[in-house]
């Protein structure tokens, strides 16, 4: 990709500072002008990443369905917990262009709102392990004496069945979170909290490995040489560079979080159905399902492709970022 | 490797043994009282007394040590006194289920031949698929088929059991009708006809669960096969002049299936989990169900035991997918 021209390499007609050389090499260019700016190595990424179609279209699929459930809402102003009792059970109509559910509640609106919590809890929940699982495995990747404990406690949170714990703790701490801080704020910190303690494993195991052989390179050789501190040397030398597969195992988080927490509130443990979420909404359609089989076709079709496409991106990405894999 | 066996063995125990001491403290930190239920007439000193009845009135490293000792000593006993008709555990007290205070382990082993049937069945199945997927779309790499595979073992990663599930209802039972939607247990294979319903009413969990399983399987045998196909043995045997079926089906196929076969043990308890889902989904009441009831009727020594068996099943298969790694590889020594 370095041979395509820059705009202010190309002479332009009527420009009269520029002489045009007729020279295919492009040797005998102004001084000044050979220099072009320093391409980062996202750049060099973002070209690779594009020639995975399945990774763009999956990206763009992701960036619409965050559009949309951020600024849909605002479009579509029907209150999603509005009841038209007339519209019960009604199919799609331009009114209620998903239909209405059991109560006459519109079915976008409540897809929308659904969305808006699905897509939040996976964002905050992958957040959340990706930074234990950082700060996991940088930890026992840098400090010697921290590796055998931390990497002991990772097997030991890998040998925990983590979907029944996660139901259990959901069972056990549910109604006094609801009653501390609220129905919404408890239910939603707690189902984060929940996904988050329970998936950053894999996230500590990778970055140890690439921690451990980052710290037998020259440069962090030569950092320490001239006396960087632990802090600042982990902050400015080895972050920067395990953020590649910090940000691939972001993708699979997302994608995870975002299963798990439909998955608990499809088995009614996790938010209630006054507060929709796809989950939720899937699980209230499979009571509908012989007479009206589109309320879980919708919610079931926004997890599948959201996750399809986040799968997508995370494959287009640990492409781009490590050519020696690409193709498997 | 009998060495490393023997040590890995003397590892789990503490391992269990932290685990079952996480899941006791969490249940223990739980705000639900089990005599919620009970009316507000009876007195008090009733209710103390029904307390110690369940087992709770002694002090927390007390009844750890109960737990731990009835699940280790006089459950197998137990087990021991129903294979042979022995009365060793006569006499003892088990753990007790809360909600039909029976023991633990007998709803357990009702529910288990449900679960084992379906999901081990969808697991070998699964398997079954994702071999010759993984195989073939590694030999032919970049290929339709290839591709075809990579979309649809995407897709198997993607779409979640619940929405598989439901939509094969809503497909095949509902549309179509040729399935049930809801696996009856209760149904006896007694004759051809009953062994078609058994059959019919099997397909669409057990194709559900297969899905998942063909997705990570079959990505992880082309991927294994890839590795192996660029080695220079391969160009060898090729060059010997043996027949393409003998190099890819005996010489890659022998080499790609030591990691894969790891990978199947590795997937074992991980299947339980997922069983979970499904079996909400067509009303089998397996294991899952057991444990999803339990958690709704705040029946805690039943999501205790149930919760420790998965974590033992996740250790216990863990460590046989290591020694399985040493025994078919001779390059790995572990000593």
């Amino acid at each position: 990709m370095t041979d395509r021209p820059h705009p202010e390499d190309v002479p332009v007609a009527g420009d009269e500072t520029a002489p045009v050389i007729h020279n295919p090499v492009g040797a005998a260019q102004p001084v000044g002008r050979a220099i072009r700016p320093p391409r980062s190595q996202w750049w060099d990424v973002w070209d690779q990443f594009k020639t995975h179609k399945g990774a763009l279209m999956g990206a763009a699929f992701f960036v619409f369905i965050l559009v949309a459930v951020a600024i849909g809402p605002l479009l579509w102003t029907i209150d999603p917990t509005y009841i038209d009792i007339r519209a019960r059970n009604t199919g799609p109509s331009l009114a209620h262009p998903f239909g209405a559910d059991q109560l006459g509640r519109d079915m976008l609106a409540r897809m929308l709102e659904g969305g808006r919590t699905s897509m939040a809890v996976g964002l905050t929940a992958m957040a959340l392990a990706l930074g234990l699982g950082t700060l996991v495995g940088v930890l026992a990747g840098y400090f010697r004496s921290l590796d055998g404990p931390l990497m002991r406690f990772t097997d030991l949170f890998l040998a925990l069945p983590l979907l029944p714990l996660l139901l259990v703790m959901v069972m056990l701490f549910r109604d006094s979170l609801r009653s501390a801080i609220g129905p919404e704020t408890g239910i939603f910190l707690l189902i984060v909290i929940g996904i988050g303690i329970t998936s950053w494993m894999p996230t500590a195991r990778i970055v140890r490995g690439d921690v451990l052989a980052l710290k037998e390179r020259e440069f962090v050789l030569a950092a320490r040489s001239i006396g960087t501190p632990s802090r600042r040397m982990i902050t400015r030398h080895i972050l920067p560079n395990v953020l590649s597969p910090i940000m691939v195992s972001a993708t699979l988080g997302i994608a995870n979080a975002i299963i798990t927490e439909s998955a608990l509130s499809f088995l009614g443990l996790g938010f209630p159905s006054d507060y929709p979420t796809w989950g939720s909404l899937l699980r209230d359609g499979t009571d509908y399902l012989q007479q009206h089989p589109e309320r879980v076709l919708w919610p079931g079709l926004a997890i599948s492709l959201t996750v399809l496409s986040v799968n997508y991106m995370g494959d287009g990405l640990r492409d781009a970022l490590d050519p020696r894999i690409r193709g498997r | 490797m009998l060495n490393y066996t023997l040590r890995r063995l003397l590892i789990s125990v503490p391992t269990l043994l932290i685990i079952s001491l996480a899941i006791f403290l969490l249940l223990e930190l739980a705000p639900g009282d089990p005599m919620a239920q009970v009316p507000l007439t009876v007195p008090p000193e009733v209710k103390q007394k029904m307390r110690e009845a369940l087992g709770l009135g002694e002090p927390v490293p007390v009844r750890y040590w109960k737990w731990l000792v009835q699940f280790f000593w006089i459950e197998p006993l137990n087990m021991i006194d129903n294979i042979f008709g022995t009365a060793f555990a006569a006499g003892e007290q088990r753990v007790l289920s809360w909600q039909t205070r029976s023991p633990v382990m007998d709803l357990v082993l009702q529910r288990m031949p449900q679960t084992l049937w379906v999901v081990g069945m969808s697991y070998i199945v699964g398997v079954a698929i994702a071999l010759p997927i993984g195989i073939y779309s590694a030999y032919k790499q970049y290929s339709v088929f290839d591709q075809a595979g990579t979309f649809v073992s995407m897709i198997g990663y993607s779409v979640p059991p619940f929405f598989s599930g439901v939509l094969v209802i809503v497909i095949f039972s509902v549309q179509l009708g040729w399935f049930p939607s809801i696996y009856d247990t209760t149904h006896r294979v007694v004759d051809w006809d009953t062994f078609v319903v058994q059959l019919q009413q099997m397909v669409m969990p057990v194709m559900v669960l297969a899905l998942q399983t063909t997705a990570q399987i079959s990505r992880f045998m082309r991927a294994s096969m890839l590795d192996n196909l660029n080695q220079d043995y391969v160009r060898t045997a090729r060059a010997k002049g043996m027949t393409e079926q003998v190099v890819v089906m005996k010489h890659v196929l022998r080499n790609s299936m030591i990691p894969v076969v790891t990978v199947i043990a590795l997937g074992v308890p991980g299947i339980f989990g997922g069983a979970i889902i499904t079996e909400q989904v067509f009303k089998v009441n397996g294991i899952g169900q057991l444990l999803i009831t339990a958690i709704q009727a705040n029946d805690l020594p039943l999501v205790q035991t149930l919760t420790f068996i998965f974590a033992v099943l996740i250790v216990a298969f863990n460590l046989i997918a290591d020694i399985l790694y040493g025994i078919l590889d001779p390059r790995i020594r572990y000593d």
